[in-house]
């Protein structure tokens, strides 16, 4: 039997504002219990939210970057329920009409493009945070996060594997940091994911019954929660069990998900038009503005790369990652002439998916905190096209721009770095270890390629690195033929 | 529509509000009335008539993203029943 698993993904996407979304509180994460919880975020009576202008201008990014709908006029709702981290008793959130309606997340999965349509985003508050532990018998409750702007976004349930799932997350988290709206700080909570996993037979028109996976805030657990998920699905219904409508947390220790509450006990929110806030309204001026101080998005970019650059599609990928690594590649790039710009183009990917993301990873900073500059990366690269350094002898340099602030030149002069181009001189180096390596010689004259190779690296070694390798291998061929 | 005695005590629970069979026969009468007003206001035609969502027809005032408030955690607690730690304690709750 052939089955076919169906996933819709809700994601919570934490807005980077300064103050929350109805009151003046900080959002600042980590500061001491309830510092950042004021009168509005604990609910004491007589006080009435205020919208943040900026949470609606994020709102409306990230309908303009997805291609959505933008209701200009859309309403708050009172969602009822009760929980110590939720004071009011209510969430305030959007229903009936939310801010963005609509829009696509494009993406690739094993080569293949997947577009995944987006059924809406809207405006709500995040609530507090309980704390079991530490207490007998009592919770403890941390009302700081109470009041955080979020934009929550519901894809419809278009995905077909955890792959796809995983890479729709992905794509989203890349373009929420991309457009400026979120930090994208998954151990922080900024992003969270809630998945809707249930299987059918291939083939089957309608959908079977959905479990919610709440939650997931690692894109590894995601995957994990729903293969076991869909397999734990599958297992039940091949036995003759029936699926019942639930939601359902995964513990990343045992690698399974449990059931949290199942639809007979699920809440009952009564939501209601919120009737302490007016309708929002975007007028055609807001939009206007907004939608043209957007950045260029990601696929733009790829697309310009790859057309008018040529650069290989694993190259593209990283270079627009994000949008600090696409704006160091294009500041390099401007250092080159049009006429040289491909091999330039080529390099400084080459550069920036090696030593650079590797040395950044390893100090925990992004490429716009990158201590070589993107002028002083091009003139490396320059000096590796003009054959005034070997790529060994570059890697060096680049060791000594990343732990310093010297240039490129002077450390190639102090250093000595400058590569050997005279061929009197190479020749020298060569016809010593011809001399020096009977046994490789007559190996090569016997055919053996290999050790051609081998000699080409004792030249090397004689020289420090200093030798163009090409040069080298030039030589040697024309003395020994 | 008529209200049951059942009703009244499923409203009351979700507004976690205690009821004794008592009451919630007693609300009955009174709740029915709001049901009678809601089927007369139904009648009316509202075919061509735009949904409100408030009573006033304006829109939301908006405010700037600037943090106006300070740490007032002291004042603020001072009225809980019980804190530590900063945090305000509450009967244990695990969903």
């Amino acid at each position: 039997m052939e089955w076919e698993i169906v996933i819709g993904i809700e994601t919570h996407v934490q807005l980077s504002t300064e103050s929350k979304i109805f009151s003046g509180a900080s959002t600042d994460f980590g500061a001491m219990p309830n510092a950042h919880a004021c009168e509005v975020d604990l609910a004491l009576p007589g006080v009435l939210p205020v919208l943040n202008k900026d949470a609606v201008e994020k709102a409306i990014r990230f309908g303009v970057a997805t291609q959505a709908t933008i209701n200009q006029r859309s309403i708050f709702a009172r969602k009822n329920y009760f929980y110590p981290d939720l004071p009011k008793g209510y969430q305030i959130s959007q229903m009936e009409i939310p801010v963005v309606e609509g829009g696509t997340i494009k993406f690739h999965v094993a080569e293949s493009e997947k577009t995944v349509n987006l059924t809406r985003a809207h405006l709500e508050e995040d609530a507090g945070k309980s704390l079991h532990e530490d207490f007998i018998d009592m919770s403890g409750i941390d009302l700081n996060r109470a009041g955080t702007p979020l934009l929550e976004i519901v894809s419809e349930p278009e995905m077909r594997s955890s792959d796809e799932a995983v890479e729709y997350a992905k794509t989203l988290h890349s373009l929420v940091r991309w457009i400026g709206i979120c930090d994208g700080n998954m151990q922080e909570g900024n992003f969270r994911c809630d998945a809707n996993v249930s299987v059918r037979r291939k083939g089957d028109k309608t959908l079977g019954t959905r479990r919610e996976i709440k939650n997931l805030n690692s894109f590894k657990f995601l995957q994990q929660a729903i293969e076991y998920e869909a397999r734990w699905q599958i297992e039940q219904i091949e036995d003759g069990l029936a699926i019942v409508q639930a939601t359902v947390l995964f513990d990343p220790d045992s690698g399974e998900t449990r059931l949290m509450r199942t639809k007979e006990d699920a809440h009952d929110y009564r939501y209601f038009p919120d009737p302490d806030l007016l309708p929002l309204v975007i007028d055609d001026d807001w939009l206007k503005t907004t939608r043209a101080s957007l950045p260029e998005l990601p696929k733009s970019k790829a697309r310009r790369y790859q057309d008018d650059l040529e650069l290989s599609g694993p190259d593209v990928a990283s270079l627009v990652s994000s949008l600090e690594a696409a704006t160091y590649f294009e500041a390099t790039l401007n250092h080159f002439d049009v006429s040289g710009i491909k091999p330039a183009a080529k390099s400084i990917a080459n550069w920036m998916n090696g030593e650079l993301t590797a040395s950044l990873n390893r100090s925990q900073k992004d490429f716009s905190q990158c201590p070589i500059s993107p002028e002083t990366l091009s003139v490396l690269i320059k000096r590796v096209l003009d054959n005034t350094l070997s790529t060994k002898l570059a890697r060096l340099v680049f060791e000594e721009l990343w732990s310093g602030d010297s240039t490129v030149d002077d450390i190639i002069l102090k250093k000595g770095f400058k590569q050997m181009s005279d061929s009197g001189e190479i020749e020298s180096f060569v016809s010593q270890v011809i001399e020096q390596h009977p046994q490789q010689v007559a190996d090569f004259k016997a055919g053996k390629e290999k050790a051609l190779n081998s000699l080409v690296g004792q030249v090397m070694k004689l020289t420090k690195g200093k030798a163009n390798p090409t040069q080298v291998n030039e030589i040697l061929k024309s003395k020994l033929s | 529509m008529s209200l049951s005695k059942q009703d009244v005590k499923k409203a009351a629970d979700l507004a976690r509000i205690e009821v004794t069979d008592q009451e919630a026969g007693d609300a009955l009468g009174p709740l029915e009335k709001v049901f009678v007003l809601i089927e007369e206001m139904q009648q009316l035609d509202t075919e061509n008539v735009e949904p409100m969502a408030h009573a006033q027809d304006i829109s939301t005032r908006l405010r700037d993203d600037i943090v106006t408030e300070k740490d007032q955690r002291e004042t603020l607690q001072a009225s809980a029943p019980a804190v530590e730690k900063g945090l305000f304690l509450v009967p244990k709750v695990i969903d």
